[in-house]
């Protein structure tokens, strides 16, 4: 007599290819998965819970952590919704070099994915290069701002310092050199047969699975909907550059693929039209109530001492309000609702994270079919379990 | 936006019970709705061809802890189609706290409600699989509502 039941297996939270500790229990019948359930939290933080009891800059830190491959991005999300409570303008020179920052960021994390993606189904190589171009571009952030993975170099207001000497001409020579370093990628994947074997076809999400799991980012631009943050709801001056958003048709694997490696290349276009036309001037909104003095008039002049005491002591208060901000981060829609009791703490700070609502896709795209899929599947969405978790 | 914007007025035509209150802040439009209507409320400014907020962005709950209602449910919506946003906001009594789940209009809400859950001890009724999320299934309380002390019980 022959029985036939299906099979349970874990795999994670300990497993390289899920980019983290992130645990799925798979319920398979052979080699086909019935059913996914993804079990996460491993890396929960309470960083909404830490948030609620410190000032508004001290919070900088804090959402670093969060996409830990997007330090950037993160500082640039959270500080645009504060300055949007605040109802503040910053100075056009600090709006470009945040939106260098941001688009560096984005090259470093997609290159990340990359060479992590290809790594787990099998593609050794691209991962050498991979880190070697994100390498120079840590080595910028460091020029910039001494840290590397978390930078906390964005501040309310504007930045924490302008761009040191010799930054601009290094960061032109990675974008002048940066696309044929992509190309040299593409000749490594895009039409070797075991990449499209592997990827063609694999963990398909529908347009409209697309829009009714709030996928974002290059989840959904992959699945054919043309919707980029940057281009529908400028901000930081993203209207003033010309770079376009690429689709993909099938919602697989491979056109998310083929989506992120265009966007790398727009990031780069983005960032040589920034230093081309960087405006000169102030890199800090007038605002003394919120942004701290210049640290040599902190040495010098008893005024700003105080003035420098009471913000990083008390922070600012700002009106009582809520709102609502969100900009595209590498992985996606990343946002901020801040709840403000007009105290100088926020009364709730809760965060959108992108990474966690794309995961919940992952059902939908692995269901039905193999098991070795699920690791191409995990590899596309772009997952931080330090965001996904908080 | 303003008093004159399309969902302001769709809404207000089409549930004129249920809207509480509608606030605008620095370019956002806020609906207050009572939170037993909020699932014809999801249905309706989804499907509606000219609000189409097909995109839940997100689902959160705020703990107001000296007021009642003590809690709010917050959807922020946003239509592909329109490019625009919206949030609407449920209050929660803390006497019975429970709303109808928006898994059915968005799938999206499956995983931001077991947070909600998780966090804040809302329960949502229609849920297909309301368990916790983040924390651990035998964890004791929510840790985000505001009597939770930081640095954990």
């Amino acid at each position: 007599m022959t029985r036939t039941e299906t099979l349970m297996i874990n795999m994670g939270p300990q497993h390289p290819s899920t980019h983290g500790v992130l645990r799925l229990v798979l319920e398979l019948d052979g080699e086909v998965v019935v059913k996914v359930t993804p079990h996460i939290g491993y890396l929960h933080r309470g960083v909404e819970k830490l948030a609620e009891n410190k000032t508004y800059h001290q919070c900088i830190t804090l959402v670093d952590r969060l996409d830990y491959l997007a330090g950037m991005s993160n500082n640039l999300a959270y500080v645009l919704a504060v300055e949007k409570l605040l109802d503040m303008e910053v100075p056009k020179r600090a709006q470009y070099i945040r939106v260098i920052m941001a688009e560096l960021q984005r090259i470093a994390s997609h290159l990340i994915w990359l060479g992590t993606h290809g790594h787990d189904i099998g593609a050794m190589t691209p991962l050498f290069y991979a880190l070697r171009e994100r390498d120079e571009i840590l080595f910028l952030f460091e020029m910039v701002c001494g840290a590397r993975l978390t930078p906390s170099y964005l501040r309310i207001g504007g930045l924490a310092f302008d761009l040191p000497d010799g930054f601009e001409a290094k960061a032109m020579e990675f974008v002048r050199t940066f696309p044929s370093r992509v190309a040299e990628y593409e000749t490594l994947l895009t039409k070797n047969r075991i990449w499209i074997q592997r990827t063609k076809g694999v963990g398909i999400l529908s347009r409209e699975d697309a829009i009714n799991l709030g996928a974002s980012g290059p989840v959904i631009r992959g699945s054919d909907v043309n919707w980029d943050i940057r281009k529908s709801t400028p901000y930081s001056g993203y209207q003033n550059f010309d770079f376009i958003i690429p689709t993909g048709k099938n919602g697989d694997c491979y056109d998310r693929y083929l989506v992120r490696m265009e966007e790398m290349r727009q990031s780069a276009e983005i960032v040589k039209q920034a230093l081309e036309t960087l405006p000169k001037g102030e890199i800090n909104a007038h605002e003394p109530k919120v942004v701290l003095p210049p640290k040599e008039d902190v040495y010098t002049n008893m005024a700003s001492l105080i003035h420098h005491f009471k913000i990083v002591s008390e922070g600012f208060t700002p009106p009582a309000g809520e709102v609502y901000t969100s900009i595209e981060s590498p992985k996606g829609e990343l946002g901020f609702y801040i709840v403000s009791d007009g105290t100088n703490k926020p009364y709730r700070l809760r965060i959108r994270p992108p990474s966690f609502i794309n995961l919940e896709a992952l059902s939908t795209m692995v269901e039905g079919r193999l098991i070795a899929d699920v690791i191409a599947v995990i590899g596309s969405i772009d997952i931080v379990l330090g965001e996904v978790d908080r | 936006m303003n008093k004159e914007d399309i969902t302001v007025k769709k809404l207000r035509d089409q549930f004129p019970d249920s809207i509480l209150d509608v606030s605008f802040f620095r370019d956002e439009t806020t609906f207050l709705v009572k939170k037993e209507d909020i699932l014809p409320i999801a249905r309706f400014v989804h499907s509606d061809a000219d609000l189409s907020y097909d995109f839940l962005s997100d689902l959160c709950c705020v703990d107001y802890l000296k007021r009642e209602p003590r809690f709010e449910i917050v959807y922020h919506l946003y239509s592909i189609k329109n490019n625009k946003r919206a949030r609407i906001k449920a209050p929660i009594p803390s006497n019975h706290q429970v709303i109808s789940s928006v898994c059915s209009v968005w799938k999206t809400a499956n995983w931001l409600e077991r947070e909600c859950y998780d966090m804040y001890g809302i329960g949502f009724e229609g849920h297909p699989d309301l368990r916790r999320i983040l924390l651990t299934d035998d964890w004791e309380g929510y840790p985000l509502r505001k009597d939770y002390p930081l640095k954990g019980k």
